[in-house]
C-alpha cells in the first residue's frame, strides 16, 4: 500500500484544475472545509450557515476523527452542506439521506454518521425513512434545519409550515397542521432529541457533541431564519429581526413534554433537550441476538 | 471469510435462492430489501445466510430506502445487493440513477412479474427490460443480465458483482418469476474456482487523489468512506473532483464518460449463446425463461430440417449490438423472431440493429404464463415459409 | 464580566483581551456579529466589500474579550477572535455592590 501511495498522481487536464483555492486557510475553521468551496450558496442571514458552523465547532470541540466522520445530506438548501465539508460526504437524492446513511453505518460501523438536511427533505419526502431509522435505532445523528419552508425552490409550504403562514404555495395562509418534529422523533423512538434556534450557538454545538457521542439515533432540530423565502412572505423582517425574535421568544426548558413543544406561527419557541434515553442500537441487537442465533443454528 | 460462505456442492434450489447464494459466494456482505412477490425468497435466504457469514441483512421500510441503503453500504466498501420485482423496481429507479451518477457498484435482482402496476404478482412477465435500461431519468448506460436457469442465476449474480465493481455501475439481474421460482439442480464449485474481481482502489494518497478522474478504461478508482480520502460525491453534475459544476461543459464531460465507460467496453461485457447460427435463415432471439421454450422450438425445427438458429441473450444491456448487426448482414439470414413475454421490448433493439437488412418479427406473449412451444413454432414456420 | 468584590483568588483568573479578525471578502452583511457581540465591539462599515455588502469593523480596539461568539454565529466563516493577551483582574473591573444587586433584581424579574 505504501509503495502505491508514493506513485505520482494522475495527470489532470488544465481545465479541470481549480482556480478557487485563493483565501483558503484565512479562517481557523477552514481545515474542516473543502478547499475553494467557500463562499457557500446560502443567502445573507440564512441560519443554515450558523448551524453548519455549530456542527464544525462540535467536530472541533469533541475532536471527532475527520477520517471517520461521514456526512450525508439530501436535497435542498441544507443538503448542500455536505459539499463544503472536508470529510467523506455524500449529497444524495431527495429524502434518501437517512437510508443512505443507514447503509454506510451498517456496512462500516466504526464510522460516525451524521445526516445534515432540511425539514422538507427529512420529514416530507423522507418522512418514512426518519421514523424507521429512529425505530430501528440506527446509530446516527440527524441534524434537521427547520426553516418552515422549501428554500431551494423558492419558498413553498412544507410539513412544518405553521397554520396561517404564507408561502408561495400557500398564498392564502397554510391550512394544514404542521409536524412537531420533537414529538414525532420521540414517538418514533429516537434515543436523543433536542431543539435549538440558530441563536443558541453554544448550546447547539454542545448538543451536537452530545448527540454524536450518543450511541443510538439522535435528532437535533435547529430553528433557523429563512430571510429570503419564509420571512419575506410573512413579513418577518430580515434575518437579524428574526434572530431578535428568537432572543425574545425562545425559552430553555427541561420540564416540557415533547407533545407540548409545537411551534405556532409567530409563537414562543421551546428549546432544550427533550429525550435522552439508552436503548440498544440496531447493530448491537444484530450482533448480540441475530448473529448469535445464526451461529448456533450453523 | 467464513467456512460456510460458499456452499460448495450440488443443491436442489430455486432461482431466487441461487441468486442469494451467488451474492454470498461473490462476497456480498450487505443486503437491504423489502418483501415483494416473487422476489421475497431472495431476501428470505439472505436474512438467514448473511448473519452466518458476517454480513448484515436489513429489511428497509420500502424499495426507495433499500436502494439508498445499498448505495450507502457500497460507498463504505461492502459488496451490496437488493432484490425486488416490478412495483419495487419502479421505486428503485430514483436511486439507481444516483448509483449511476455516484458510480457506486451494486447489484439489483429484479424477478420480473406481469405488469403494469400491481399486475400479476405471482405470475411471469418480461416487461421490465426497457425499464431496466431507461427507467431512471436522464441519460446513462447500465448493465443487465438475464439468467435462464437457477444454475445461471447463481453464476450471473457472481458475474454481476464483478461487472459492477469493474465498471462502477449498478448491475441488474433481470430474472423472471418462472426462473425465480423454478427448482433445479445448482452446482456450486469450490471457493477458489469462483472468479472474483474487486473494484480499483486509489493508486495514490489523499493529497493527490482526484476522485472522479478516470483511468484509461473510463472508470475512476474508488475511495471508500472512512479511508481518509475525504471524497465528496454528489448526484449533481460534477467535475473530476466531485464538486458540483452546473454547466453544459461539465455535463458533456461527465455524462459522456458515464455512457462511454459501458459503450466502449461493450465487447468485454456482452455475452450471448448461439445455436445452429451457421446456416440459419430464421434466427430466434430470446432470453430468460422464454429462451427455454425457444430452445425447444429450435430443436424441433432443426429436427424437421428447417434452417432455424437461436441466439440467447445473456447480457441484455448493453445490447449485443455488434453481434446482431453482424448476423443481420449475413446473406443467409432472412428474419429475426424475437420471443419475449411482453408487447415488444427487445424486438425494438433487434429491429434497430437489423437496420432493414433482415425482417424482424415479434413473437410477443402477454404474460401470466409462458408460451407453449407450438405457439412460437407457428410463428417461426410462417416466417420460414 | 463583573465582580461585586475583588475575588480572593483573583490572581488565578484572567480577563482575556481578544483581537477580532474580519475576513471582509467573505462577509454577506447579515449583521449577526454586530448585533450579538456581548461587548458591542463591532459596527457596520460604510464601504462595500467585493460582494457588495458592508462588512463589520472594530469600533473600539481592546474591548474584545475573545468570547468567540461572533465566530460561532457567523454563517460565512468571515470573522473570528484570537487571544491577544491575558490580564489580571483589576479593581476597575469590579462593579459596585448596589449595581450588582440592581442587576440581580432585574434578572429575577425576567425569570
Amino acid at each position: 500500500m505504501k509503495e502505491r501511495l508514493k506513485q505520482a498522481p494522475p495527470k489532470i487536464p488544465d481545465e479541470a484544475k481549480l482556480s478557487w483555492k485563493k483565501g483558503h486557510g484565512d479562517h481557523p475553521l477552514d481545515r474542516y472545509l473543502k478547499e475553494g468551496r467557500i463562499p457557500h450558496i446560502w443567502c445573507p442571514g440564512c441560519g443554515i450557515g450558523i448551524a453548519f458552523t455549530a456542527f464544525i465547532k462540535a467536530l472541533e470541540k469533541a475532536e471527532f476523527d475527520q477520517d471517520k466522520t461521514v456526512v450525508v445530506s439530501g436535497i435542498g438548501c441544507s443538503g448542500r452542506a455536505a459539499g463544503y465539508l472536508n470529510l467523506d460526504t455524500y449529497h444524495t437524492t431527495h429524502g434518501r439521506a437517512i437510508p443512505f446513511a443507514t447503509g454506510l453505518k451498517l456496512a462500516k460501523p466504526e464510522l460516525k454518521t451524521v445526516v445534515f438536511s432540511g425539514d422538507g427533505d427529512l420529514f416530507a419526502i423522507g418522512g418514512n425513512h426518519i421514523i424507521h431509522a429512529a425505530r430501528r435505532n440506527v446509530d446516527m445523528t440527524v441534524i434537521c434545519i427547520n426553516n418552515f419552508n422549501y428554500g431551494m425552490t423558492g419558498g413553498q409550504g412544507g410539513p412544518t409550515t405553521p397554520v396561517e403562514a404564507r408561502t408561495t404555495t400557500t398564498p392564502y395562509g397554510c391550512a394544514e397542521h404542521p409536524f412537531n418534529l420533537i414529538y414525532l422523533a420521540k414517538a418514533a423512538g429516537a434515543a436523543y432529541v433536542a431543539r435549538w434556534t440558530a441563536l443558541h450557538t453554544h448550546e447547539l454545538r454542545d448538543s451536537i457533541v452530545e448527540a454524536m457521542s450518543k450511541t443510538g439515533f439522535s435528532f437535533v432540530e435547529v430553528i433557523t431564519p429563512c430571510p429570503t423565502g419564509y420571512a419575506r412572505r410573512n413579513r418577518l423582517g430580515t434575518g437579524l429581526e428574526i434572530m431578535r425574535f428568537y432572543k425574545e421568544n425562545s425559552y430553555i426548558t427541561d420540564i416540557l413534554e415533547p407533545e407540548d413543544t409545537a411551534l405556532l406561527f409567530k409563537g414562543k419557541i421551546a428549546v432544550g433537550k427533550f429525550v435522552d434515553i439508552e436503548k440498544p442500537t440496531f447493530m448491537e441487537m444484530y450482533r448480540e441476538y441475530i448473529v448469535q442465533q445464526a451461529e448456533n443454528s450453523g | 471469510m467464513k467456512s460456510n460462505t460458499v456452499i460448495t456442492g450440488t443443491h436442489f434450489i430455486t432461482g431466487d435462492d441461487a441468486c442469494a447464494e451467488g451474492g454470498i459466494a461473490a462476497g456480498c456482505t450487505f443486503f437491504a430489501g423489502y418483501p415483494i412477490t416473487p422476489a421475497t425468497e431472495v431476501a428470505e435466504r439472505m436474512s438467514k445466510r448473511l448473519p452466518q457469514v458476517g454480513g448484515v441483512y436489513v429489511q428497509m421500510e420500502d424499495e426507495l430506502a433499500s436502494m439508498a441503503a445499498v448505495i450507502g453500504a457500497s460507498s463504505a466498501g461492502a459488496r451490496a445487493m437488493t432484490s425486488t420485482s416490478g412495483p419495487g423496481f419502479s421505486l428503485m429507479m430514483e436511486n439507481i440513477g444516483l448509483a449511476v451518477m455516484l458510480e457506486v457498484p451494486c447489484v439489483i435482482v429484479n424477478i420480473m412479474r406481469g405488469g403494469p402496476s400491481t399486475g400479476l404478482p405471482t405470475l411471469v412477465g418480461q416487461q421490465d427490460v426497457m425499464q431496466a435500461r431507461w427507467g431512471s431519468h436522464g441519460d446513462y448506460e447500465i448493465i443487465a443480465l438475464s439468467p435462464s436457469s437457477p444454475q445461471e442465476s447463481f453464476e450471473l449474480t457472481v458475474d454481476a458483482f464483478n461487472l459492477a465493481d469493474i465498471y462502477r455501475v449498478p448491475v441488474i439481474i433481470l430474472s423472471d418469476e418462472i426462473i425465480g421460482h423454478m427448482t433445479e439442480k445448482v452446482t456450486i464449485s469450490e471457493t477458489e474456482k469462483i472468479k472474483i474481481v474487486h473494484r480499483k482502489n486509489p493508486a495514490c494518497g489523499p493529497e493527490n487523489f482526484v476522485p472522479f478522474f478516470p483511468d484509461e478504461d473510463g472508470v475512476p478508482p474508488m475511495a471508500l468512506a472512512g479511508d481518509g480520502y475525504h471524497v465528496h460525491a454528489t448526484g449533481l453534475t460534477h467535475d473530476e473532483h466531485g464538486y458540483p459544476v452546473i454547466t453544459a461543459d461539465a455535463q458533456e464531460r461527465l455524462v459522456q464518460r458515464l455512457v462511454n465507460k459501458i459503450r466502449k467496453n461493450e465487447e468485454k461485457i456482452v455475452r450471448t449463446e448461439e445455436y445452429y447460427l451457421d446456416d440459419a435463415e430464421v434466427i430466434i432471439i430470446s432470453y430468460g425463461c422464454s429462451a427455454r421454450t425457444s430452445l425447444d422450438v429450435v430443436e424441433t425445427a432443426h429436427g424437421k430440417g428447417m434452417k432455424v438458429g437461436f441466439l440467447r441473450l445473456i447480457t441484455i444491456w448493453p445490447f449485443p449490438e455488434t453481434k446482431i448487426r453482424g448476423l443481420a448482414s449475413r446473406k443467409n439470414v432472412k428474419a429475426f423472431v424475437v420471443a419475449e413475454i411482453n408487447h415488444g421490448q427487445v424486438v425494438y433493439e433487434v429491429e434497430r440493429c437489423a437496420a432493414g437488412e433482415a425482417e424482424t418479427v415479434l413473437a410477443g406473449f402477454m404474460g401470466g404464463r409462458i408460451f407453449e412451444p407450438d405457439e412460437l413454432y407457428k410463428v417461426v414456420q410462417e416466417i420460414a415459409n | 464580566m463583573g465582580y461585586w468584590r475583588l475575588p480572593l483568588d483573583s490572581c488565578e483568573h484572567f480577563i482575556t483581551v481578544g483581537k477580532v479578525n474580519i475576513i471582509e471578502y467573505r462577509c454577506k452583511g447579515c449583521g449577526y456579529c454586530i448585533e450579538f457581540c456581548p461587548k458591542d465591539v463591532l459596527e457596520e462599515s460604510t464601504y462595500f466589500n467585493e460582494k457588495g455588502y458592508h462588512p463589520p469593523y472594530v469600533k473600539i480596539e481592546g474591548k474584545c474579550i475573545n468570547c468567540n461568539f461572533c465566530e460561532t454565529i457567523c454563517p460565512e466563516f468571515a470573522i473570528f477572535c484570537t487571544e491577544l493577551e491575558r490580564r489580571e483582574i483589576k479593581p476597575e473591573d469590579i462593579i459596585t455592590e448596589p449595581e450588582y444587586r440592581h442587576r440581580m433584581r432585574q434578572r429575577k424579574k425576567q425569570d
